[in-house]
C-alpha cells in the first residue's frame, strides 16, 4: 500500500515553548491513526502543519509525494481537513456552505450536485439544508464541518476531534463514517476519547509535551500491562508517568 | 482567478445575509444627504452641482469604511475559519484579493445607490455630468484606498474594535496629510521635498484632484498604488502568522 503522509522530524517552537518535538511518522493508505494525548500535547499544532496552516519550525512533510512547504496548494486539494471546533462561516445556509466547498475545490460543475448529495446522505444533513449554520446545534455544526472535509472524496482525511460535542449516537454514526471510509484513504483523528480509538483506529500515537511517546495498534498497548488494564491506565501511566494510581 | 471570484461571492452574499449590509447603506445614505444639504448647503450654493455632496466622502468614509473593513480578517481568526479558509486550495493572495474585491463591490453598491442625488442636480439645473462621473470615479478609488488600509490592518489582529480604532487612526493620516495639522508638525524642520511628499499622500488633494473633472493619471495611480501596497502587506502579515 502505498504511503501518503511522511513526517519527518517534525518540529515546531513559540518562542521558547516547543510544542511539537521531532515527531516522525508515516501513514499508509487505510491506515486510521488515533493521536493521543493530554490537551496542549501538540496534537493540533502537528495537524496545523500537515494541512499547511502553520508552517513547521524544523522537519518536512510529504502528503501524497508533496513536499507541504513547497506546493501548499496541490496538499491541499488532496486533503480534508476538519479543524479544531469545526469552524464554519455563520451566516450561511448549509447548502449554501457546501456549495462554495464544491466551488473552491473545483469539482466539475456536473459532480457538483452529486458530491454534495453524497455528503448530506453521509452525514444526515437532510433536514437542515437550508438552515444557517450558526442557528444549528454543536452537534449537526460538527457534521457540517465533516461533510465538507469529504465533499472533494480526498485521499487524506485530517480530523481534529471528529466526534466532540457529539451524542453516543451520532458518535456511533461518525465512526461507522470513518471506517466506511477508512480502506480507500489514509486517515488521523485526534481524540481524548479512548474507546474510540479502539474502535476506529489501526494505530494509536500518544503524544505528550510534544513527544512521541508510542506509536502502536491499540491492542499492542495493552500488551506488557497488568491484566484488566484498560487503555484510560495506559493513557494516564504515559502521559503521568508511574505514579502507583494505576491498578 | 475563479478562486477569487468564489471568494468575493461567498463575501458579498454573507453581507446581504447579515443586517450589516442594510444598516451600512442606509446609514451611508441619510448621512451623505444630511452632509450635502445640511452641511455642504446644497442649495445655498446655488450651483447645479454636486461638489456639496462629493466634498463630504473623505469625512464619511473615514468613519463608515473602517466598519467594513474591521471584520475582514479579525472575524476569520475569531471565529477560526480562518484556518478553514487557508487550508481550502487557494492562495493568501486570492483570498486577500476575494475579500477586499468583495468589500469594494459593495462600497460601489452604496455609492451607486445615491444616484438620487445626481438626479436631483439634473433636475434643478444643467451640471457637467462629466465632472460628477469623474468624482464618482474618484470617489470610488479613494474608499479603495480606505478598505485596503483597513484590510491590512484587520489582518494584524483578531479584535474588530482594535482594528476599528486602529483604521480610524491610520486612515486619518492619510486623509489630512496634506493640511496644515501634519504639515505644521513637519514644516521648519524637513526639507521641503518631504514636505511636498507627505502632501502629495493626502487622500484629500488626490481626490479633490479628480472632483475637478480632470482625470489625472496620477491620482490614479496614487490610489492604486495604494491599494496595492496595503494588499501586498496584508498577504505579508497573513503568512508571517504562519511562521509565528
Amino acid at each position: 500500500m502505498s504511503v501518503l503522509i511522511e513526517v519527518d522530524q517534525l518540529t515546531k517552537s513559540f518562542g521558547p515553548f516547543i510544542a511539537v518535538d521531532n515527531i516522525s511518522f508515516s501513514l499508509k493508505r487505510g491506515e486510521v491513526l488515533g493521536f493521543l494525548g493530554p490537551n496542549g500535547a501538540g496534537k493540533t499544532t502537528t495537524m496545523r502543519m500537515i494541512t499547511g496552516f502553520l508552517s513547521p519550525t524544523k522537519g518536512n512533510i510529504k502528503v501524497c509525494d508533496n513536499d507541504v512547504a513547497k506546493y501548499p496548494l496541490q496538499i491541499k486539494e488532496k486533503i480534508g481537513y476538519v479543524p479544531e471546533g469545526a469552524p464554519l462561516y455563520g451566516e450561511m445556509t448549509v447548502l449554501n456552505f457546501l456549495k462554495f466547498i464544491a466551488d473552491v475545490r473545483k469539482i466539475p460543475k456536473n459532480k457538483i450536485d452529486d458530491a454534495i448529495d453524497n455528503a448530506i446522505n453521509k452525514l444526515g444533513l437532510e433536514l437542515v439544508l437550508y438552515q444557517q449554520l450558526e442557528t444549528l446545534s454543536k452537534g449537526y455544526k460538527r457534521r457540517v464541518g465533516l461533510s465538507q472535509a469529504i465533499l472533494h472524496d480526498p485521499d487524506v482525511l485530517i480530523l481534529d476531534e471528529p466526534t466532540d460535542g457529539l451524542d453516543p449516537n451520532q458518535k456511533h454514526e461518525v465512526r461507522k463514517l470513518i471506517k466506511e471510509m477508512a480502506s480507500t484513504k489514509a486517515i488521523i483523528i485526534s481524540t481524548h476519547i479512548l474507546e474510540e480509538v479502539d474502535a476506529v483506529c489501526t494505530r494509536a500515537m500518544i503524544i505528550a509535551k510534544g513527544r512521541m511517546i508510542i506509536d502502536k495498534s491499540p491492542k499492542e498497548l495493552l500488551v506488557g500491562s497488568p491484566d484488566g488494564s484498560t487503555l484510560d491506565d495506559v493513557f494516564r501511566n504515559l502521559t503521568i508517568g508511574n505514579t502507583g494510581e494505576n491498578k | 482567478m475563479n478562486n477569487i471570484l468564489s471568494i468575493t461571492k461567498r463575501e458579498i452574499n454573507g453581507y446581504f445575509a447579515t443586517p450589516v449590509a442594510y444598516v451600512f447603506i442606509v446609514i451611508f445614505l441619510i448621512m451623505s444627504g444630511l452632509f450635502t444639504f445640511y452641511m455642504g448647503g446644497f442649495y445655498e450654493r446655488g450651483q447645479a452641482d454636486l461638489t456639496s455632496f462629493f466634498d463630504w466622502h473623505p469625512w464619511l468614509y473615514l468613519f463608515l469604511i473602517p466598519a467594513i473593513s474591521m471584520r475582514l480578517w479579525a472575524e476569520e481568526r475569531r471565529n477560526g475559519t480562518i484556518e478553514l479558509l487557508m487550508t481550502l486550495p487557494i492562495s493568501t493572495s486570492q483570498a486577500v484579493l476575494g475579500k477586499f474585491l468583495a468589500a469594494w463591490v459593495f462600497t460601489a453598491i452604496s455609492l451607486i445607490l445615491t444616484f438620487p442625488m445626481w438626479l436631483t442636480v439634473n433636475y434643478l439645473g444643467d451640471p457637467d455630468n462629466g465632472t460628477i462621473i469623474a468624482s464618482y470615479l474618484g470617489s470610488l478609488l479613494m474608499a479603495g484606498g480606505y478598505l485596503a488600509i483597513g484590510s491590512c490592518i484587520s489582518s494584524l489582529t483578531k479584535n474588530q474594535v482594535i482594528a476599528f480604532v486602529v483604521t480610524i487612526a491610520v486612515c486619518f493620516l492619510f486623509t489630512v496629510s496634506g493640511m496644515p495639522i501634519v504639515l505644521n508638525f513637519f514644516s521648519g524642520w524637513t526639507p521641503q521635498a518631504l514636505l511636498d511628499t507627505i502632501a502629495s499622500f493626502s487622500f484629500i488633494s488626490n481626490f479633490t484632484d479628480l472632483t475637478q473633472g480632470v482625470i489625472d493619471i496620477r491620482n490614479i495611480i496614487y490610489f492604486l498604488s495604494l491599494i496595492s501596497g496595503a494588499l501586498i502587506l496584508n498577504v505579508i502579515s497573513i503568512n508571517s502568522k504562519k511562521g509565528l
